[in-house]
């Protein structure tokens, strides 16, 4: 019981974070028509700002904020330098040119940091267990990634659903050619939304750094989960990411934690410990395979154009 | 086939007489290391030529023919291991395991289009990277190393370098005729046609998904080929070998020699792989430089090298 709240808490975990890197995808994907392979490199350079500036500053919440400005910077830039030019280009070419990018950021990091991988320690007021049922307790600080992550979702929905700006973001998501004819600045709100979505990776990013070793690549694995996010969800729908990152993470830890037992009931032990982690790893493709022969437009399809 | 002089054509049979008389030079300048190279061309020109049939003629964008690479050469490091040497069985099971895999994910993936297709491909390819990982018998993230490449009887030594190249660039020669005689059959026509316009091929009685299944089936038989020669080049494999970065690559390769052209992908697979070997030669961190490149490619240079080289030749 104890380990199946703990498990599931992980699981939630996980899938906030995937969320906040689905998010940033499917936004991009739904306003620009853009597929941003990259996305995952912005997450590590997330973790990898974060783990400089805290080290700089000397304080957890200011190097994170640091970084966290570093990162929507970076997006910003990028997409101001590099990726408007794909807008409006065959998907091939996008992805082509963002894997270019990816190459370019793990060597520059490579570079920059060199080949170890970073940590980035946790102050001792995020480390201390807190209870949470009678006799269960749970890190403080995956517990504040929880409270941050759905902040920022319900933010996100306000921001998207609420204002203006996020108005805006729906209709171009849309009606490109129409808002940039009703004389909105379509260049400034692709590079806006751009940057969010950069920032949301980094967030993600960040986040994750401190219970995982910063290190290359660290975006590449997670960034082909919040695909699979988006497969499942219905590419461009928030809601759609919300509902299948939280799915994705519980299924995935549920999966690795509870399947090598199950298993052990049914097989031999030596057979289970074989077949077990091929087996929890291969469970959200299994998911994302049956979604797409039940549904292959995604559980949540945005509105069709 | 009418043959005409203009740079395209000039280009190929300056390519396809190059890589026949390579190990001749190798031989006559005694440079071995450049024989070895180019069996690693070649093997990944095969790869990005299968890839090429259905990205360029049959419109479909997969993200995870690495695979097939994986795939092909598992089955002969799991055969090896397991002491089964002879290449007349270790091949066979190499392209029919790639079948099955193309038949089962082809089936999943080509529910969708676009993007989603890209996705999903790529997807399954992570995820066949991840029970590669797992084969805890078979060196699982470690990989197994092949003790003894495949036996083909008296009739080849694979062991032999020169004989090795040449067998690979038989396979090569023979996959790009095979994909030549597809892609001007009539089933070839059909897929092309699915790729221009689906919905009118579709009123015409034609089942679009069922010949783009065939051809994506097709492409992943040849593509593990070239996996099980991979697998015997390096007398090693590992589930890095099937990493998703590896299947960019070979987009990479179709795309910088130019889709949907028949050399197309064995001029940018030798583009790429000396681009790579050069740079790297200069400098511990290639990829800073190729990156950008790439970028700057797919801004500038659509078509690719063969898409130049046409553009050329009209002028």
């Amino acid at each position: 019981m104890l380990v199946l709240v703990e498990q599931s808490l992980n699981g939630l975990q996980f899938g906030l974070l995937l969320f906040l890197l689905a998010a940033g995808l499917t936004l991009v994907f739904g306003i620009m028509d853009f597929v941003n392979l990259a996305h995952g490199s912005l997450y590590m350079m997330g973790a990898y700002f974060a783990a400089t500036f805290v080290a700089w500053t000397g304080s957890f919440v200011f190097g994170i904020v640091l970084a966290l400005g570093a990162t929507l910077l970076l997006g910003i830039v990028l997409e101001y330098v590099a990726l408007r030019h794909l807008y409006g280009r065959d998907h091939l070419d996008q992805v082509l040119a963002t894997f270019g990018l990816i190459l370019f950021f793990n060597d520059a990091v490579r570079l920059i940091w060199g080949p170890a991988g970073l940590a980035l320690p946790l102050p001792a007021w995020l480390t201390v267990p807190v209870q949470i049922m009678p006799g269960v307790s749970y890190p403080a600080y995956r517990l504040s990634i929880i409270a941050v992550a759905l902040a920022v979702a319900a933010m996100l929905y306000v921001v998207v659903m609420r204002t203006r700006i996020g108005m805006l973001i729906r209709a171009g998501a849309s009606n490109r050619e129409m808002i940039g004819a009703l004389g909105i600045n379509i260049k400034l709100l692709f590079t806006l939304v751009f940057g969010l979505g950069a920032a949301l990776a980094g967030l993600a990013g960040l986040m994750q750094a401190p219970i995982l070793t910063v290190q290359i690549g660290m975006g590449e694995n997670i960034l082909i989960l919040a695909f699979v996010i988006i497969v499942i969800g219905g590419i461009g729908s928030i809601r759609g990411a919300f509902l299948a990152a939280i799915f994705v993470g519980m299924i995935d830890t549920l999966g690795r934690a509870f399947l090598p037992d199950l298993l052990r009931k049914v097989l031999s032990s030596a057979a289970a410990s074989t077949a077990a982690p091929a087996l929890s790893s291969m469970l959200i493709y299994l998911l994302m395979a049956i979604v797409l022969v039940v549904r292959p437009e995604g559980l949540f399809p945005a509105a069709k154009r | 086939m009418n043959f005409s002089f203009n740079a395209r054509n000039v280009v190929v049979a300056l390519v396809v007489l190059g890589l026949s008389l390579l190990p001749v030079y190798s031989a006559l300048s005694g440079n071995i290391f450049i024989l070895t190279l180019f069996t690693r061309i070649v093997i990944f020109a095969l790869a990005a030529a299968s890839l090429n049939l259905i990205m360029g003629y049959g419109g479909m964008m997969s993200f995870g023919h690495a695979a097939y690479l994986g795939i092909g050469g598992y089955a002969v490091g799991i055969l090896a291991f397991e002491g089964i040497g002879s290449g007349f069985i270790q091949w066979p099971v190499a392209v029919a395991a790639s079948a099955l895999y193309g038949l089962v994910i082809g089936a999943l993936s080509l529910r969708t289009r676009g993007v989603y297709f890209i996705m999903i491909t790529l997807a399954f390819a992570q995820m066949a990277f991840y029970i590669a990982s797992g084969l805890s018998r078979y060196g699982g993230d470690d990989g197994l190393t092949i003790y003894k490449r495949s036996d083909f009887g008296g009739l080849i030594n694979l062991s032999n370098r020169v004989q090795f190249y040449y067998l690979c660039l038989g396979c090569l020669f023979g996959g790009i005729y095979l994909i030549w005689r597809i892609v001007n059959s009539r089933f070839g026509m059909v897929v092309q046609g699915i790729r221009s316009n689906e919905q009118r091929m579709q009123a015409i009685g034609y089942h679009a998904n069922r010949y783009r299944l065939v051809c994506f089936v097709i492409s992943g038989m040849i593509c593990g080929l070239a996996g099980a020669l991979l697998a015997n080049n390096t007398d090693f494999i590992s589930p890095a070998g099937m990493y998703w970065t590896r299947s960019g690559e070979l987009m990479v390769m179709v795309v910088f020699g130019g889709m949907g052209s028949l050399f197309g992908p064995v001029i940018g697979t030798i583009v790429f792989l000396l681009l790579e070997e050069v740079l790297s030669q200069f400098t511990e961190y290639w990829a800073l430089i190729m990156g950008p490149l790439l970028l700057l490619i797919v801004l500038f240079a659509r078509g690719g090298i063969m898409g130049l080289l046409g553009r050329m030749s009209r002028d």
